[in-house]
């Protein structure tokens, strides 16, 4: 530690801490903009100049580190001359519009201007100007603005992964722009437009729309990926307008992803469902609350009544909230159906019964950024868990040895050691490889059920390089992506990386939750219990019902077989739904009723580690929609079902979780999981990736989002050899059959798909009539 | 998109520097691929960088940094001339009058016959032999006065 004194006050910081860092801990404020805590140092604004004893000339407070009976002087004459010299170079190019600027009112620049700026200019000459940047459908620029504090440059370098954006140019003629000027892409690009200490980089959704100072600030929490980022949602009058990160170090950090960021696009109209919809004789009518829910009411009652209990399905979209998965299965329940679940893209339910507890990240969010290897298993890492892929690209810099096992090889913007790039069919046999060669590094014994396979196989050099990083991890986990989850051998995946993580020497085990509320679903006890016959998310609509209640889910995207779920659908005599928006429903339901989006309604998320967050609404519900647990709780009174009598969100999380420790419900252990090993299917096998913009209800109606690159219509990727095997070519057409469904799709050759796949996005329009996210398919040339 | 011998002469400039570091060969790179192609296209930017391994809008940064890189056509033969105090002051003003009148042209202007680019130059480093003048970033011609520019100009044009 150093003892150093600033403005008089003495304070020990750690040796190698900045002059910046120091007065901070003192409270002593410094003006600055390039600095940021999360980012590397580029001292290049100047505005942290201090006074340092025995020096000659002031010194940038951010990269001056300390010594030992240093003395520094953050206002005295010399270090305010200093600051309010670099302020007047500052403003001599900056257009000074703050009345027409975006960030006028929550602008360091118009800030600090006021404390060390003058009030008029000096500067007669002419100003430069730069011309505006088009960085795509999600930053406007206003580049003239900009002071070349270089922020947005280090956050593409170091926390996005991917350098963007940079300087060109030299002296006055510098200028932050793209390659030529394509737009950025990074799925966390929008965090440049909090970087930007000026009004150069600003929201394009939000331009124009409020003033800092009109807008109430909200807490909520991110309904999208498991992560559970918390936010500030912006509010003007009743609609949403902007959404900020709250920072939040052991979840999000100072960062949200763009998905989180601009998602709220969609809770306006056109997207909203107004008012309760009856489908009377194949047209829709508005009616009000009461009859809807009666309608409901009698409905469930006379298919119970007369086809049996069994004849009803729940099924929950993982991004409700808990409260609201809590009273959808209570309700399921208090009608006598365990035909309920959640987890909707899952194909192999062989876990359950066997599981110890709650599937979750296995350890803190936070502890990923202590972590000095991983192997991350089946996940489209970089789309499925933006912020998450952000920690490990933070510890494979610091040297973590980070590799993977997946159908297909993007780029995760850090360094993957080894990829193991392997077929679906074929993952079961890749990790057993990886057994194989862990227990002959460590001397450990496989399970005797695994045992038998590892004989006589043989260990590529791949699962040898993998099984040596994850030996020599002294804190190393391995990681199950949503690809892992959604596998149709899930269990065996699990199983298996159970094992491995034993036979390496205590790795920790991880599952990358899917959703929002993918811990949440178990905790509010929303899929069969164990040993009662329920059917799940697979069986529901394998053994179709009668009649199905959907609570925010989007069954044509949101499920493992949307060709199935339809059909089953289309079949039933009633399908009630419960959903914020419009134009997804209209063919096979007969009622619809509107719930409040995440915005509206108070509720909670129970994140991939474990943490339960709640929110408040930060809106008025719109037109007459209602929360989803008071919709689900009237239903639930009409219905005469005892105990369902809450009077708030809270009193439900309450009775769920009040005194009970969620943290003591999560276990990745299990025990035995029947299996058998499968066989690659003839012919080409499918991928599915979920892209990052198409996830939920919510993000697939944002309009900006939805024109980004990554909201582009999904093409066929397969990789050169094997679409020179079956005929396809570049850029072509390809008719893509699976079972009964088909259709038609550009062809993309991509080296990073593994041979014998066809990489097929779901949850998209254009794959939304194609069956099972795994398995056989056929294409051909068309 | 460069010769093999363009592209032997950008791994000899790799070779200098430790394996993960071949980004360092950037400038050296750039000066190949323009001594080549005249100037530096963005797709010629847009190779350098994936050669290097490195950020394509890294390269620009570089190449637009740097006023010997021309990011736009030169013309057949460049003339950069040094304007700076020493130069100025043995008659580099009076040099680049004579070059704009002779070529019609002014700074980082290309004749309409393509052959020829004025730039306007900082100093060379050959004070000495003020006034100095650079043909094609590579050819110091030096005491540029106005019998020497003519001479130049009709060796250039021959």
């Amino acid at each position: 530690m150093v003892e150093v004194e600033i403005d008089g006050k003495k304070v020990e910081v750690a040796e190698g801490s900045t002059v910046l860092k120091a007065a901070q801990e003192l409270g002593i404020f410094v003006p600055h903009f390039c600095y940021h805590k999360k980012l590397s140092i580029a001292a290049n604004c100047r505005m942290c100049l201090v006074q340092v004893e025995k020096a000659p000339k002031p010194a940038p407070a951010c990269a001056t580190p300390v010594a030992p009976g240093m003395k520094v002087w953050t206002h005295s004459e010399q270090a305010v001359r200093a600051q309010k010299g670099v302020m007047e170079f500052l403003l001599i190019n900056h257009p000074l519009d703050c009345p027409i600027c975006d960030q006028g009112g929550e602008c360091q620049l118009q800030d600090l201007a006021v404390g060390y700026g003058n009030s008029a200019s000096r500067y007669q000459e002419e100003k430069r100007v730069v011309l505006n940047k088009n960085l795509g459908p999600l930053i406007s620029t206003d580049m003239t603005r900009c002071i070349h504090c270089t922020r947005c440059v280090r956050f593409g370098q170091e926390i996005a992964g991917i350098m963007e954006l940079g300087v060109a140019g030299r002296g006055e003629h510098s200028e932050i722009l793209t390659f030529m000027g394509r737009a950025v892409s990074s799925e966390l690009s929008g965090n440049v437009i909090d970087l930007c200490p000026v009004g150069a980089l600003t929201s394009k959704p939000f331009r124009f729309a409020a003033r800092t100072w009109e807008l109430a600030r909200r807490r909520t929490v991110s309904p999208h990926d498991s992560l559970g980022a918390t936010l500030i949602a912006q509010v003007k009058g009743d609609e949403v307008v902007r959404v900020l990160p709250l920072e939040n170090e052991e979840v999000n950090e100072c960062w949200i992803a763009d998905r989180d960021r601009f998602s709220y696009e969609a809770l306006r109209q056109p997207h909203r469902l107004n008012a309760p919809m009856l489908k009377q004789n194949g047209a829709w009518t508005e009616v009000d609350w009461q009859t809807a829910l009666e309608y409901v009411a009698h409905a469930f009652r006379d298919i119970a009544a007369e086809h049996g209990k069994d004849a009803l399905g729940f099924v929950a979209s993982p991004h409700s909230t808990l409260e609201e998965l809590y009273l959808m299965q209570r309700l399921a329940r208090g009608l006598g159906s365990e035909n309920i679940d959640f987890r909707l893209r899952q194909s192999d339910f062989s876990l359950d019964g066997v599981r110890s507890g709650v599937p979750w990240l296995g350890m803190n969010i936070a502890e990923i950024s202590r972590l000095d290897g991983a192997l991350v298993i089946g996940s489209f890492l970089r789309k499925d868990h933006p912020l998450l892929c952000q920690r490990l690209r933070q510890i494979a810099k610091r040297g973590a040895r980070i590799t993977a096992v997946h159908a297909a090889q993007d780029d995760w913007l850090l360094p993957v050691e080894t990829f193991m790039k392997v077929a679906p069919s074929a993952f079961p046999v890749a990790l057993l490889e990886i057994l194989k060669a862990v227990c002959s590094t460590t001397g450990a014994s496989p399970d005797t059920q695994f045992a038998a396979y590892l004989e006589s196989l043989p260990v590529s050099d791949e699962a040898r390089r993998i099984a040596e990083s994850l030996c020599s991890a002294r804190n190393g986990a391995l990681l199950l992506g949503n690809f892992a989850q959604h596998h149709p051998d899930a269990g065996l995946l699990h199983s298996l990386a159970l094992e491995i993580a034993r036979c390496a020497g205590q790795l920790r085990v991880g599952i990358l939750g899917e959703a929002a509320n993918s811990v949440g679903g178990y905790v509010a006890g929303a899929c069969p219990s164990p040993g009662s016959g329920g059917r799940n998310a697979r069986m529901l609509w394998e053994d179709p019902c009668r009649a199905y209640l959907l609570l925010n889910a989007e069954p044509r995207f949101d499920c493992a077989d949307p060709a199935q779920a339809l059909s089953a659908l289309s079949n039933a005599e009633h399908v009630v739904v419960l959903t914020p928006f419009v134009g997804e429903h209209g063919d096979y339901a007969d009622c619809l009723l509107p719930i409040a989006p995440f915005t509206e309604t108070s509720g909670s998320f129970v994140n991939t580690e474990g943490r339960v967050q709640s929110f408040r609404p930060v809106a008025q519900a719109l037109a007459q929609s209602r929360p989803g647990w008071k919709v689900l709780r009237v239903l639930g009174n009409l219905l005469s079902l005892p105990e369902f009598e809450f009077e708030s969100s809270e009193q439900i999380r309450d009775s769920l979780v009040a005194g009970r420790d969620v943290t003591a419900q999560l276990s990745n252990d299990m025990g035995r999981v029947d299996w058998t090993m499968p066989s690659a299917p003839p012919g080409l096998e499918r991928v599915s990736d979920i892209p990052i913009y198409r996830t939920d209800a919510v993000v697939r109606r944002a309009s900006a989002l939805q024109a980004c690159r990554d909201g582009t219509d999904p093409v066929l990727r397969i990789h050169p050899a094997t679409a020179s095997e079956v005929g396809l070519s570049n850029k072509g057409r390809a008719r893509v059959k699976q079972g009964g469904a088909a259709t038609e799709l550009s062809v993309q050759l991509d080296e990073g798909v593994a041979r014998g796949c066809v990489r097929i996005a779901a949850a998209c329009e254009a794959s939304s009539s194609l069956g099972p996210m795994f398995g056989p398919v056929t294409v051909e040339a068309c | 998109m460069l010769s093999p011998e363009a592209l032997r002469r950008i791994d000899t400039e790799i070779a200098k520097y430790p394996a993960d570091q071949k980004q360092s060969a950037v400038m050296a790179a750039l000066a190949i691929a323009q001594q080549e192609k005249g100037w530096l296209a963005e797709d010629t930017m847009a190779f350098v960088a994936d050669y290097l391994g490195m950020p394509q809008v890294a390269v620009l940064e570089v190449a637009t940094f740097y006023n010997m890189y021309d990011l736009s056509p030169v013309g057949k033969s460049k003339l950069t001339i040094c304007t700076g105090l020493p130069c100025a002051l043995s008659g580099a003003d009076e040099a680049a009058d004579h070059l704009r009148e002779k070529l019609g042209v002014g700074f980082s202007e290309v004749t309409a016959d393509g052959s020829f680019m004025l730039k306007e130059g900082e100093c060379m480093g050959a004070c000495g032999d003020a006034p100095v003048l650079l043909v094609n970033n590579r050819r110091m011609c030096v005491r540029m006065n106005k019998e020497r520019i003519d001479a130049l100009l009709d060796e250039l044009n021959s």
